[in-house]
This record gives C-alpha cells, structure tokens and sequence, in this order.
C-alpha cells in the first residue's frame, strides 16, 4: 500500500464500511451549508423527527441571496428574505455556527472555509454546492452534494458513495506573464471538455501547480467541477500549511504539530497509478477568454471566435451556432475586438485577496471605459473586504470608476439584484457562462481578475500577458 | 420516495448536450424553501416567452410555442430523450425535482453530470444511460411517429421500443434496489450507527484536532 494516490488516502481514511458491490458509506469531517440547498434538508430533518448527528462538523453562512449594497436596510426581495432568515433559525435552533450577515466573517462558503481554517487536509468536506471542489485545494476530499444527501449528512455524518476513477493533471513548467490560475483551469477545461473529468476525482501536480498560492490552487480546484469532476485536489506541502498555520478554526500547540506531520504524508506516492494522465505544458498557456455558452467554450485572448464551418461533427457544431446566436458573436471575429458592457470582479473562483490585488494593479491610476456601464468588485468575504481596505485596494478600484461591494455570490448568478439585462455582454471571473446564468439573456465571458481589470479599462477583451 | 418499477411513456426529445441545471431551473426559482412545485417553471427561460419569477400565476405568461415540451403532442410526457453531460453545472436538487414534478420519471441520454446523475435516484427519477447512437436512432424513431412511447422495466433493466427492440441498461444494484423498493437512504444508513461511532473513536485517536 505504499503507492496511493492521495485520493485513495484520502477515501480510504474514511470508509465506515463497504457493501458488496463496492457503494461505501462514507464519514464527512466538515459540512458547509448555505441558504439555498438546506432549507428543505433541515425540513426533512425535523419531519422524521431526527437531530444533526455532530454540529460540531457544521459551518454556516448566508451568501448567495445577499444583497452587495445597503445591507443596513436588510434584504428587499420578501422571498429571498424568508430563505435567509430560514437559515438563521434552523441553526439558531440547532445550535450550528453561522456567521449573519451582519458578521465580519460573512461572505461565500468556499472563501470562508478555508479562511476560517474550517476546511484541513484530510478531512473530507461537503456543501450543497458545486464548487466546494474548491476546498481540495487542501488535499481534502471536496465535492458538492444534493438536498437529500444534506439531509443524510446532517442525520448520519456519512454517506452513501461510489469510488470514482481517478485522473491526474499533470501541469509542469512556469506560467508566463500575466498569465494566472484561472488561465491554467480554463485551458484544462478547453484540453479535456466540461465531461472530460465526469467519473473521476481529479488531482493537479507538477511545478506549475506546486508553485501557485493557496489561492491560485483554490481557483484551479473550484473549476474542477466545470471540467466534469465532482472533486479536484492538490496535495499538501509548505504553502499548505503556513496558510492554514494560526487560522481560527486550525489545530493549535501539540495537536498542530501532529496533525502537519499528518498532513505532510497527503500526496500522491511515488509511483501510484492514475486512470487517465492529462499534460499540459505551463509555458504554453496563454490568457483565457470564454467565447459561448459553456466553459470549455475557451480560446486564448489572442485567438478569434470559432468558425462551426470547421466543425465536422453536426451535434458539436450545432452547438457552436447555438451558442454564437446566443452570445451575439461572429465566426472569426479576434476576441480582442470584442466589447463589453458590463464586468464583474468576484466569485468563489476569483474573490479573494490575491485575485483583488491583481486586479487593482491593472486598474492603478486608470480609468474604466466609457462603453462599461458597470463594473463592480465584490469581495469573497467580509474579512477579505477589511484587508484589501487595508491595502487601498478599494481606492484604486473606486478611483478607476469600479463600485466596491459587500461580500456574496452577487453577479455570479444573479440570484440577487446584481444581473446582467438581456443582451449585456460581461467580462467575468466567476466559472460559469450558461445562457441566463448572470440574468436571463446576458452574455458571460469568463476571465481571470486581471483580465476582467484590463477589459474594463480598455472596453474590450486585451491581452495582459503583453 | 416513490417507488419505480415499470413505465409505458410517452418520450419527449429535447436535442441539445449539455443542458445544465440553470437551463432546467433557473436560479430565481431557487429561492424557495419547499421541495415540491418547481414543475410549472422547469426550463422556465426555454418555455415561456417572458421572464419568470416565483410567484407569478404562470397560467397567465406567454408559452414559447416553438420549444418542444409546450408542443401538445408531447402532454403528458415521462421520458425526456436527451444529448450528452444532461444535468451539468450546479448541484441544485431542484433539477431533478422540477423535472419530477414536472411529471418525468424517465431520462434517457448517452451521459449525465454525476451530481445530477446521484440526486435523480434521491428523487424517484430513473437517469439512464445508452449508446449515443442508440440514443439517435432513438430520436429519429421518435421524430417519424409521433406518440412514440417506450417501456421501462427497471427490474428486468430493459427499454422496449414500440417494434419490439430491446434495449439493456445497466443501473447500479444499491440504487436499483432503492429505487424499485422506494427505500430512503438515511433510514438505510441508520441501520448502521454502531458502525459510524466505531469509526469516529478510531478516527478520534489518529486524528483528535478533526473533532474539537
Ligand atoms: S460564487 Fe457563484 S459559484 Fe461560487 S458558490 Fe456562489 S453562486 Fe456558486
């Protein structure tokens, strides 16, 4: 047993027991909740008269329905109103930690985590999210789960699961300049398509990835999910634990000593057996921009909008025609040509400190165009907010013409008043660019922050590696 | 849950790949705190002609006459005959539960999302998977007849066509068993609860600073 992958450590520590045909129950360390995906869990719980298993587990925090202005008058939207206050008193009455709106440490659940030291290495961690991938950023075992496994997680501490395959994208080399996380998740997802990962867990290795921050890995992760994956990972090291190191929710003293020298051991042996190995080469990668309505829709930003002529398969290039009607793009057009109307700076992909400084200083001492209507910056938390004020980031952006905002999902999807109105075109860094995703007939282009700063600035896509 | 055993559908064809649960749900719809009455604003950006919002009487918007489920032929559809990655993007159970409210039991594509792929089995629904190029000459049968209906057989894992075609399935004997015996997973699970505090003592003296 001494050629694992860490996917095969990190199950393998978590089994309860196994039926026979291979379905496992599996043991959940951390359950991050939401507003939207558990009200009906909690529901569900007290219908059969059941009690959460361990609170302890549990981390709660409003995001995806808060508003990003004005929060001192609370909440408009009557509905959104009701899911939010429905979250506070399931865990009021529960006893679940949830950080209010009104809370400092409020802010999206995949930025939060990690931040509080909630989210370790080892630990298994679900959400009633897709993106929790991101947490594998950790080399824990991270993937988004339905309503009724909430449910069966608050009841039990498990669940009922099936080993995936597993598959290791190998990324070796530096990236160039102005060349980002989001630029080497992106081109994964263009190498391998949004079902590429369907049916594996998907661990990034290789220099290009060790060398990226905490940050930067937690990009790649919570885009594993558009690459098909339930759950990415990367394995621990240095950068690992001094992120983690003194992070409230973190072990202190002697129990910190022996849970890093556990965590050390998280990683790949020498030699362990992968289903799939995809390589791609950092050197290569370019900046990203999204052309239609899905993300492996992906070119460099040097490149042009795809021609369906050149597609022989008819459901694929039907698909392209689609989504260009959608997008309101011609064939060959070169994607720097391309104007926007609206940019969005935020996300659990690209909402944190690092992703914020890189926009700031593509924005220093400028000013957006006159064609973008809007671009806003909204911060992953409350505590990630406090620090770029610190910094002055929120000078330079409001400077430059950017609005600063309270932390939450906000124009990700738009669940909130933050949208896009039908036909808009904008530049963003959140991971998904579905039709209607940012408001119903709103064009997404996804991009990392420094070239969502760079667009909004120049009013069209630009190449910031140049 | 309920139970599902055998179907005698009327097949609906939705030809597009990677349809994602935004697309069969939109996120307004999300902001509900119920699990039931997401039906009438399933694919809502797809069906109706203006943009929905929750609480809107939706008997009184405009139908998008174009898109297929709003075709009278296909009332009262079961099976929804669909592309590639069916189900992609966000874990929302409202997909599958707007799909079953919606009247759906039956979903067959050549390859779903997994998430989505899990949460149907949750909900009664059965996601099968064929050949994709079952899954063509099952779209160009059901294009030259109209009211073409397929027989699901869960127990036998068989699809039969209208000319007597036998089409095998594979489906995973845990959820197979679930499914057929409408059995809810957290009472399954509970049987096990020695088990679970058994592994949390092991696993609290390997690793206390999990528990704290
Ligand atoms: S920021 Fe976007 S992707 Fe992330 S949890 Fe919120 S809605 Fe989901």
């Amino acid at each position: 047993m001494n050629n694992q992958t860490l996917y095969d450590k990190l199950w393998n520590s978590h089994v309860v027991r196994t039926e026979a045909d291979g379905t496992a129950l599996l043991y959940i360390d951390r359950h991050l909740v939401h507003e939207v995906t558990s009200p009906q869990a909690f529901e569900g719980l007290r219908l059969a008269g059941r009690k959460p298993w361990r609170t302890s587990s549990m981390l709660a925090v409003a995001d995806h329905n808060v508003p990003t202005t004005g929060r001192a008058q609370g909440i408009a939207d009557p509905i959104s109103k009701i899911q939010v206050e429905t979250l506070d008193e399931n865990c009021a009455e529960l006893g679940i930690t949830e950080f209010k709106m009104s809370d400092l440490r409020q802010g999206i659940v995949h930025v939060i985590g990690p931040e509080q030291g909630a989210t370790l290495p080892g630990m298994t961690v679900v959400c009633g999210d897709s993106h929790t991938s991101t947490h594998g950023a950790f080399a824990a075992l991270a993937f988004g789960i339905g309503t009724s496994e909430v449910e069966h997680v608050m009841a039990t501490q498990c669940l009922l699961m099936k080993k995936t395959k597993a598959m290791q994208v190998l990324v070796e080399g530096k990236l160039g300049r102005g060349v980002t996380a989001k630029d080497l998740v992106l081109a994964v997802i263009g190498k391998i398509g949004t079902a590429g990962g369907t049916g594996y867990a998907i661990e990034f290795a290789g220099s290009a990835v060790r060398g990226l921050s905490m940050e930067g890995r937690m990009t790649v992760c919570n885009m594993a999910i558009e690459a098909g994956a339930r759950a990415g990972m990367i394995a621990a090291d240095d950068t690992t634990i001094n992120y983690i190191k003194g992070r409230p929710f973190a072990p202190q003293g002697e129990l910190w000593e022996k849970a890093a020298a556990y965590w050390r051991t998280l990683h790949s042996d020498a030699g362990a057996q992968f289903d799939r190995v995809v390589k791609l080469d950092a050197a290569e990668i370019k900046p990203q921009v999204t052309w239609g309505t899905s993300p492996e829709m992906v070119v460099a930003v040097d490149g042009r909008v795809p021609d369906p002529k050149n597609e022989n398969d008819a459901v694929k290039r039907g698909s392209i025609e689609h989504s260009l009607a959608y997008m309101g793009l011609q064939a060959n057009t070169p994607m720097t040509e391309i104007k926007i109307d609206k940019v969005f700076i935020g996300s659990c992909t690209n909402s944190r400190i690092e992703d914020l400084r890189e926009a700031a200083e593509v924005a220093r001492g400028k000013h957006i165009a006159a064609n973008v209507k809007l671009a806003m910056v909204v911060p992953g938390s409350g505590l990630v907010k406090q620090q770029a004020e610190q910094e002055g980031l929120d000078k330079i952006f409001v400077a430059a013409g950017f609005e600063w905002r309270e932390p939450g999902c906000s124009m990700c999807l738009a669940m909130n008043d933050d949208r896009l109105s039908p036909g808009e075109r904008c530049a963003s860094t959140s991971n998904r660019n579905f039709e209607g995703r940012q408001g119903q007939g709103g064009r997404t282009h996804l991009v990392s922050p420094a070239m969502a700063a760079a667009a909004a600035i120049a009013g069209h896509f630009v190449d910031v590696s140049k | 849950m309920k139970k599902f055993t055998l179907l005698d559908g009327l097949v609906v064809p939705l030809d597009r790949a990677n349809v994602d649960t935004d697309a069969i749900i939109p996120k307004q719809f999300l902001k509900s705190i119920k699990r039931s009455g997401f039906g009438p604003n399933a694919f809502d950006e797809w069906r109706y002609l203006d943009h929905g919002e929750p609480g809107m009487d939706n008997s009184k918007r405009k139908i998008n006459p174009d898109f297929v489920l709003n075709q009278p032929r296909y009332k009262g559809a079961q099976i929804l005959l669909t592309r590639e990655n069916f189900g992609c993007g966000s874990s929302r159970e409202h997909a599958p539960w707007a799909l079953e409210d919606f009247g759906f039991r039956v979903i067959i594509a050549p390859s779903y999302a997994d998430i989505f792929f899990n949460n149907c089995f949750k909900n009664g629904l059965l996601p099968i998977r064929l050949d994709a190029a079952i899954v063509d000459a099952l779209f160009k049968a059901e294009a030259s007849a109209p009211g073409f209906h397929l027989q699901v057989d869960l127990e036998q894992q068989t699809i039969t066509a209208p000319d007597g075609t036998v089409y095998p399935f594979e489906v995973e004997a845990f959820r197979k068993h679930c499914l057929l015996n409408g059995l809810d997973d957290i009472g399954l699970t509970m049987q096990h609860v020695d088990e679970i505090r058994a592994y949390e003592q092991r696993r609290k003296a390997e690793a206390p600073w999990l528990f704290v």
